[in-house]
């Protein structure tokens, strides 16, 4: 894929998506034309970006926050390569025939995984499975598209095929609640991580830790409140596997308050040295999402009272949005010229990063 | 009732005196001041009755605990489970406390109408709002007045703290004195000094004593007041607490009942609680911290009620086994709940308006839910009532009249709100 030309100094609102109820988790599907969000009610919404039609898919009953895809890219690219942005609403209703099917797997709070076709015009579950014992905290797909992992409270990361949805292999070792679980683009290994920040790498061909990786800065036993608080509330690989990434609170004053600060890890994966990016700003919060871009930049968004969104260029914290809302999540589109948030007031904003508009930049 | 306030003075004094003489006995004089005075002990009931209280600090939430709305705007991301009572469902964060729910009860129509941390304390362990100009006695000192013998060589009123510390909470007693303020004891541990020093030999411990003894005597032959007497009591009260030293020691428990309460310190907590209120002290209460989530309500509460919910089924269980359930009432408060609204840090507030307080035993009607919130729990819709009733009830279920007067300084004042009442349906 083409690396886009975007400027993140530019990055402003395409379009604000609306839902009732406060949002929990967003990505962008493998093709980039739909954003599918999570939301308080314990619906997944599919916003088509090219319709503006919405659909709702029910079948869970606990809230949501693993939603992965299967492919999870498109074998051709991005077939919507800008999110419309002004133009949304002229756009005429194109059906949806003309989407590419792929496999949307989600996991929520009452551990179970709902498998759907994600580009159904009435979407029903496919597969219900009882896959964790209390929360699946997240979802991810194998790069080759067959596997898809879970991990949540009962410390476990499990194993899944995506065709019949069997169990393949339970991985045991973490401690504490499993927050985030990733698939190395490689293939061979995945990383999970846990509420005290310990990141395992495991072999998948033994199910063995290889190693771990430290990310113990992103967790605080508050002494005041006698309760821990950590994980790594997004995580991901960069394309070439090069770089993890782990975003989540660190300096914690008081965790009942939500008093810290965001950051993000990253971790070299050849000899695991770790690295911080951190807001230029004093900003109080929690990071919820992190993503490489293709250009090169980490950009990041996280949530307090309102939220905010970071670009990075080495450690350099070159850039950040301010979010209207607490962003509990961030998707990038798969073309790299868009990102997304999920906003606590039930708002999926959409930010373009497309140089060059008839529209201001969002205030910084 | 007569005042009596000579003993308060003593507490201070004899602890003062630890400097002096420095060993267990003076020690734990400081514990038991003014316990068992022979004036306190005419005005005490024998009843035989036991008050448990848990305060879960900072606001449980009652929609992860006793009412749970899941499906609704509120509700969050848990489920409810049934429980021992066909028809009762709790969050499913307390699934051990759901199988003792046939010897518990819920009232889920509490409105207690302040969002403060301290006020809300206040209106739960006093039955009371706070008023200006007064400062009513706390739960456990009531119960340790009205429930206990004066005989014990126990204190009556003991709070079990997390983290260390220890000693007086003077102000828990108000107006009924010191002598029936909480005895603290920091994360379980015996007393300071209970035991004597090793350095010390039997010997010289009693030869130490002697001349305690001597001296005293020398000194009250001039000089007797009532103050002295308790000086002396005091002395005396200390050494049937170290003969009863053991009570704290709940390495002495079954270690597959200990396992079962749990080997963290709620759980060792819960244990030592419940070996006190075997050897008769009338109340404790065991404080178990923090639930003030205003961030991550849900992540805090799995944590929080993880820790507690086994242990406490445990104790009920364990409690009924040994035929304490009968005579021992148990309640689980807070200073308030905790918002039905979500908060954007997916945190829940303070809400006093309508939640919910758990209790049982002393023969309240178990399995009974009195009192009823709307559909995402935004507001009471049946029998609300505040702290005041819940005051008159615990009273009147061990045994006591709560419309009674206390007689400091010669001046009536009722027992409990007369502004209130008890909770009758939840009476036997």
């Amino acid at each position: 894929m083409a690396i886009p030309t975007v400027d993140p100094k530019q990055t402003r609102v395409g379009v604000e998506l609306k839902h009732p109820r406060p949002l929990i988790g967003c990505r962008f599907d493998p093709s980039g034309r739909f954003l599918f969000v999570s939301a308080e009610d314990s619906t997944l919404q599919r916003f088509d970006l090219l319709t503006g039609r919405k659909t709702a898919f029910t079948g869970h009953e606990s809230w949501v926050r693993g939603i992965a895809f299967s492919p999870p890219a498109a074998a051709a690219g991005p077939a919507c390569l800008v999110p419309p942005v002004a133009e949304l609403s002229a756009l005429p209703a194109l059906g949806l025939s003309a989407a590419p099917p792929f496999t949307l797997v989600t996991g929520d709070y009452h551990g179970r995984l709902i498998w759907w076709d994600g580009a159904a015009i009435a979407p029903k579950p496919a597969r219900n499975v009882a896959a964790h014992d209390g929360w699946v905290r997240a979802v991810a797909t194998s790069p080759d598209g067959k596997t898809v992992a879970s991990c949540g409270n009962d410390h476990l990361v499990k194993l899944w095929s995506v065709t019949d949805g069997k169990p393949q292999s339970v991985l045991e070792g973490h401690a504490c609640h499993v927050y985030n679980v990733a698939f190395h683009p490689g293939g061979g290994r995945l990383v999970s991580c846990d509420l005290k920040g310990i990141v395992k790498d495991w072999d998948l061909s033994t199910s063995k830790v290889v190693r771990e990786l430290d990310a113990k800065i992103l967790h605080k036993y508050d002494t005041g409140f006698r309760a821990d608080i950590g994980g790594a509330r997004g995580m991901t690989f960069s394309a070439d596997g090069s770089t993890l990434a782990c975003t989540g609170i660190t300096n914690v004053s008081n965790a009942f308050a939500g008093v810290g600060n965001p950051l993000v890890v990253l971790f070299d994966w050849k000899d695991g040295k770790a690295k911080q990016l951190k807001p230029k700003e004093a900003y109080q919060g929690t990071g919820w999402g992190v993503a490489f871009h293709p250009a090169g930049f980490v950009v990041a968004a996280g949530g307090a009272a309102n939220g905010r969104i970071w670009f990075w260029t080495g450690e350099d914290n070159i850039h950040k949005v301010d979010v209207p809302v607490s962003a509990r999540d961030m998707a990038l589109h798969p073309s790299g010229t868009a990102l997304a948030i999920a906003g606590h007031a039930g708002n999926a904003i959409v930010y373009t990063m497309l140089p060059g508009s008839e529209k201001a930049p969002a205030k910084k | 009732m007569t005042r009596c306030n000579y003993a308060c003075q003593t507490a201070d004094h004899v602890v003062s005196r630890r400097s002096f003489l420095g060993a267990a006995a003076a020690g734990f004089a400081g514990l038991v001041g003014g316990f068992g005075s022979p004036a306190a002990a005419r005005e005490l009931s024998r009843s035989g009755k036991r008050v448990f209280t848990i305060f879960l600090h900072g606001g449980v939430s009652q929609l992860e605990t006793w009412d749970p709305k899941p499906g609704t705007d509120t509700g969050g991301p848990f489920r409810a489970i049934p429980t021992s009572v066909p028809g009762i469902h709790i969050s499913e964060l307390l699934p051990h406390t759901a199988r003792q729910m046939h010897r518990l009860a819920l009232v889920r129509g509490l409105n207690t109408a302040d969002d403060d941390h301290g006020r809300g304390a206040i209106i739960m362990q006093t039955g009371r709002k706070p008023e200006p100009g007064i400062e009513y006695p706390h739960l456990g000192a009531v119960a340790a007045k009205l429930l206990g013998t004066g005989k014990e060589d126990l204190p009556g009123h003991i709070q079990i703290h997390p983290g260390g510390g220890g000693g007086f909470n003077k102000q828990d007693a108000a107006f009924l004195g010191p002598r029936y303020a909480a005895v603290v004891v920091g994360d379980g541990k015996p007393p300071a000094d209970l035991y004597r020093p090793a350095g010390l030999s039997t010997e010289a411990d009693r030869q130490r004593e002697a001349l305690r003894q001597k001296l005293n005597a020398r000194f009250a032959q001039t000089r007797r007041t009532a103050m002295t007497e308790a000086y002396t009591e005091s002395y005396d009260q200390a050494a049937k607490v170290i003969a009863r030293g053991d009570v704290f020691s709940i390495e002495k428990e079954d270690p597959k009942l200990a396992d079962r309460y749990g080997r963290h310190d709620f759980g060792r907590h819960l244990l030592l609680a419940r070996r006190l209120l075997e050897q008769g002290v009338t109340f404790v209460n065991v404080q178990h911290t923090n639930y003030d989530t205003h961030h991550e309500n849900f992540d805090f509460h799995i944590e929080q009620l993880g820790e507690f919910d086994q242990p406490f089924a445990t104790f009920v269980a364990d409690l009924a086994d040994r035929g304490m359930l009968e005579s021992t009432l148990i309640v689980v408060m807070s200073e308030f709940g905790r918002t039905p609204k979500i908060n954007h840090l997916y945190g829940r507030d303070h809400w006093s308006k309508s939640w919910s307080v758990a209790l049982g035993g002393c023969g309240l009607k178990a399995g009974a839910v009195i009192g009823k919130s709307n559909a995402n729990g935004t507001a009471v819709t049946d029998r609300e009532v505040n702290g005041g009733h819940l005051f008159h009830t615990y009273l009147r279920a061990v045994g006591q009249d709560p419309t009674k007067n206390f007689y400091p300084n010669d001046r009536p004042i009722p027992i409990a709100d007369p502004k209130a009442s008890a909770i009758t349906e939840l009476l036997a």
